[in-house]
This record gives C-alpha cells, sequence and structure tokens, in this order.
C-alpha cells in the first residue's frame, strides 16, 4: 500500500471549539490546563485505520427497525464528506447516532421523562462512495433537556463521526438543523469562536432531497482536514 | 474551505458502542499480545466513567486479521482496558532531525462529554530502550512529564498506564 506522506494542514484557530469553554460546565474538570506538546506527523499520524463493509456492516436506514417504522418525521440526509481542498473523501466510514422524535436517547444513561420508541434504536453507519457522498435515512431528532444551567435544552442534532484518511482527520461533530431558536442559546454550539464556522454545522433544507410523500431532505457536507500542497520540511 | 469544527461526543456515544473492539485480535491477528490497562481521572481525581478511548496503531501493518484500531468505553469507575499485538519500532519524523526510529507506541484518542475536540497523546511501553531516544517523546519539556506517556509493567505482556486530564499529574497532549 502506498502511503501518502505529505503532512496534514493545521486547523484554522477559532473554526474549531477550545477545550476550556466554562459557559459548557462539563469542560471545567475535562479541560488540560498545559497546552498540547506540537509534535511533527510520523506514520502514527498520517495514516488511519481503515475500516471495510464487510467487518463493519452499514445500517443506512435508522427508521426502520425490524421491518417496523418509527414514530417521527421521516428525513434523509445526505451530503459530502470533503477536505479542505473540496477533494472528496471516499470509502470513509461514518457512524451516526442521535435522540427519538421525543428527545429520548435509547441509552439507560437518558433519565428525560419523554417516551421511548421501541422502533427506533438510534445509531447507524453509513460509507462514503468513490464521490465522498453519503446518504442515511432517519427521524429528525427531537430536542431535549440537559442539566449544564437552568432551562438548558440542546438543539435538534445528530452526532456524527468520522475518520478520513489519518489518525490527524478523526472528526466528531454534530449536524444541527436550520432554524432552530435554540442554537443561539446553546453553549456547546456557541463554544466555536467563529459564527460561520458555527453555521456550517447548520444542514440545509433540500427540496431536491425530498421526496414526495416521503420524507424531508437535509444536505450536509462535512469537510476533513486538508494536506499541504507539498511536502513540508521540519 | 476549512475543516468542519469538532463538537462534543456527549454521554450518550454508546449508542454506537461495539464491546467486541477492545480487542484489536479479534479478527485472528498473529503475534504478542499485550494488554492495556487504566484509569482515567478529571480535575478532580474522579473517574471519568463516560469516555471513549481509542487506540490507533501502525505496527504491525494492518491486514483483514488486525485493524490496528480499537475503541473502549471507560467503564464506572473511569477504567479501560485493551488488548492487542504489540507494536514494533517505527521510523521517525523526516527532515533536519535525524531519522531516529520511534520507539513502540500506540496513538491515543479521547473523546468525552466536556470534550469539544479529542485529545491526542501516546502510549509507550516501559522497558523499551528506544524510548530515550525517541523523537516525539524527546520534545516534551520538561521531561519530568514524559513517563505520563509510558505505560509501566504490571505482570508479563499486561500494562498500566493512567490518563489524567487536567491537573498534577496531567498526561501530556499532543497536537499535530
Ligand atoms: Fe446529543
Amino acid at each position: 500500500m502506498m502511503i501518502d506522506t505529505t503532512p496534514f494542514r493545521a486547523l484554522t484557530p477559532d473554526t474549531q471549539p477550545p477545550y476550556l469553554a466554562p459557559e459548557y460546565r462539563s469542560t471545567v474538570l475535562r479541560s488540560p490546563r498545559s497546552a498540547p506538546v506540537a509534535i511533527p506527523q510520523t506514520i502514527t499520524e498520517l495514516t488511519g485505520p481503515v475500516f471495510t463493509a464487510p467487518q463493519f456492516p452499514p445500517t443506512d436506514n435508522l427508521a426502520l427497525t425490524d421491518g417496523r417504522e418509527a414514530l417521527g418525521e421521516r428525513i434523509i440526509v445526505t451530503g459530502r464528506v470533503l477536505d479542505e481542498d473540496g477533494k472528496p473523501v471516499p470509502h470513509s466510514m461514518i457512524e451516526i447516532w442521535q435522540a427519538n422524535a421525543a428527545g429520548r436517547y435509547a441509552h439507560p444513561g437518558d433519565t428525560h421523562d419523554a417516551p421511548l420508541d421501541p422502533n427506533f434504536r438510534g445509531s447507524g453507519r453509513v460509507f462514503t462512495d468513490q464521490n465522498g457522498a453519503y446518504r442515511f435515512v432517519t427521524i429528525k431528532p427531537g430536542a431535549y433537556p440537559w442539566g449544564n444551567h437552568h432551562n438548558a435544552w440542546r438543539p435538534n442534532h445528530i452526532h456524527v463521526s468520522l475518520f478520513g484518511p489519518g489518525f490527524a482527520t478523526r472528526l466528531i461533530t454534530q449536524m444541527y438543523f436550520p432554524g432552530d431558536p435554540l442554537l443561539d442559546l446553546d453553549p456547546i454550539f456557541l463554544a466555536t469562536p467563529d459564527a460561520d464556522a458555527r453555521n456550517r454545522l447548520i444542514a440545509a433544507f433540500d427540496i431536491g432531497v425530498t421526496e414526495p410523500g416521503r420524507a424531508l431532505g437535509y444536505h450536509f457536507d462535512i469537510v476533513l482536514r486538508g494536506r499541504h500542497a507539498t511536502p513540508m520540511e521540519n | 474551505m476549512f475543516a468542519t469544527a469538532s463538537q462534543t461526543i456527549g454521554p450518550f456515544w454508546h449508542l454506537i458502542d461495539d464491546p467486541a473492539w477492545f480487542d484489536l485480535t479479534r479478527f485472528g491477528a498473529e503475534g504478542e499480545r499485550i494488554a492495556i490497562e487504566g484509569r482515567m481521572t478529571d480535575g478532580a481525581a474522579a473517574g471519568v466513567t463516560d469516555a471513549a478511548i481509542e487506540l490507533f496503531q501502525t505496527s504491525p501493518a494492518r491486514s483483514a486479521s488486525f485493524p490496528g484500531y480499537g475503541r473502549t468505553a471507560t467503564g464506572s469507575d473511569g477504567t479501560f482496558r485493551f488488548v492487542t499485538i504489540r507494536p514494533e519500532p517505527l521510523s521517525g519524523p523526516a527532515g533536519a532531525r535525524g531519522n531516529a526510529l520511534q520507539a513502540p507506541h500506540c496513538g491515543i484518542a479521547i473523546f468525552a462529554r466536556g470534550l469539544l475536540k479529542p485529545l491526542f497523546t501516546r502510549v509507550y511501553f516501559a522497558g523499551e530502550a528506544l524510548n530515550e531516544t525517541d523523537p516525539i517523546l524527546a520534545l516534551i519539556d520538561p521531561p519530568s512529564r514524559r513517563p505520563t506517556l509510558i505505560a509501566r509493567q504490571i505482570a508479563p505482556a499486561r500494562y498500566h498506564l493512567d490518563i489524567s486530564l487536567q491537573g498534577d499529574a496531567e498526561t501530556v497532549f499532543l497536537e499535530f
């Protein structure tokens, strides 16, 4: 196997959240006090795990469990995974998980008293195609309360986990929905300083993706770190 | 274009947890099996009970029988455990620093509620002579912090690494 040894570009300041964001209370005791040590990228950072569908079987319809439909507003989420140069990231695994339509996770730790849906487990796995495109079907997750501060509610969101070509491109993010009034009150969303970077976390409603009589469509592109144009001397 | 902003994995990520993934040898890998165990604590020295820890290694080379990647959830006391194949020395970073061999190591990524983006670190193994000349460990200043990346051997083929997110014994985290 050929290994691309071109280093990945540094992330752009302010387009990523900090470790310490006191408005998000859980960061206070979990953020390191010392700055990270900068290291050159070696084979450990330049390469990454490779997942294949036979060993990691895809499940692209979260709205259907053992042939039974989940409750809620059926949606299609599609988009492309690209690098910072706009090049597609092909054949890459994406993991997704979310609350049900009532805002409840099928998780023993979720104590919200909204109802569980026996037909909604809330997790899936898809792979990008050769053009970096992905697609899955689910139901629109509900907003849910959390204990961060008085009257705290998470905006509707889907958790998304990506790997890309290197350990350095590992990304876990959240996809939000347009027009959600909770976004401007959410310390997790607001922790990213750059407003444009925040807004890129919001999917676009897309009538072209919407299927008549079936499901609303949303478009969400995800961008992973790109590589330097030329190998870097260091 | 800019890379998409990271967001926290949150407390309910176990919906994607596959408990089998702690064992990187589960597809029948050949080589010396080792266990890497430890405990993750926060700035109040309490166990971090809802984290995801990922292990990634490029040695031995990835194959159908060895994914080179594992993930596990920390338990109710913050403990975790991986089973994998002992890595070999690796070539170091290219360039003016020379091409010093890297000591055997695995990359670690940590995701948790309260972490808006991953923490990266490494695990090295006590008793490896190459630890003394490893080009990445050498970048950690003061040197007294280097042992936070070196797992101690607690039994044959069994290593222990404590991960402290914050505080006096804070683990050295890496940026690349
Ligand atoms: Fe969530």
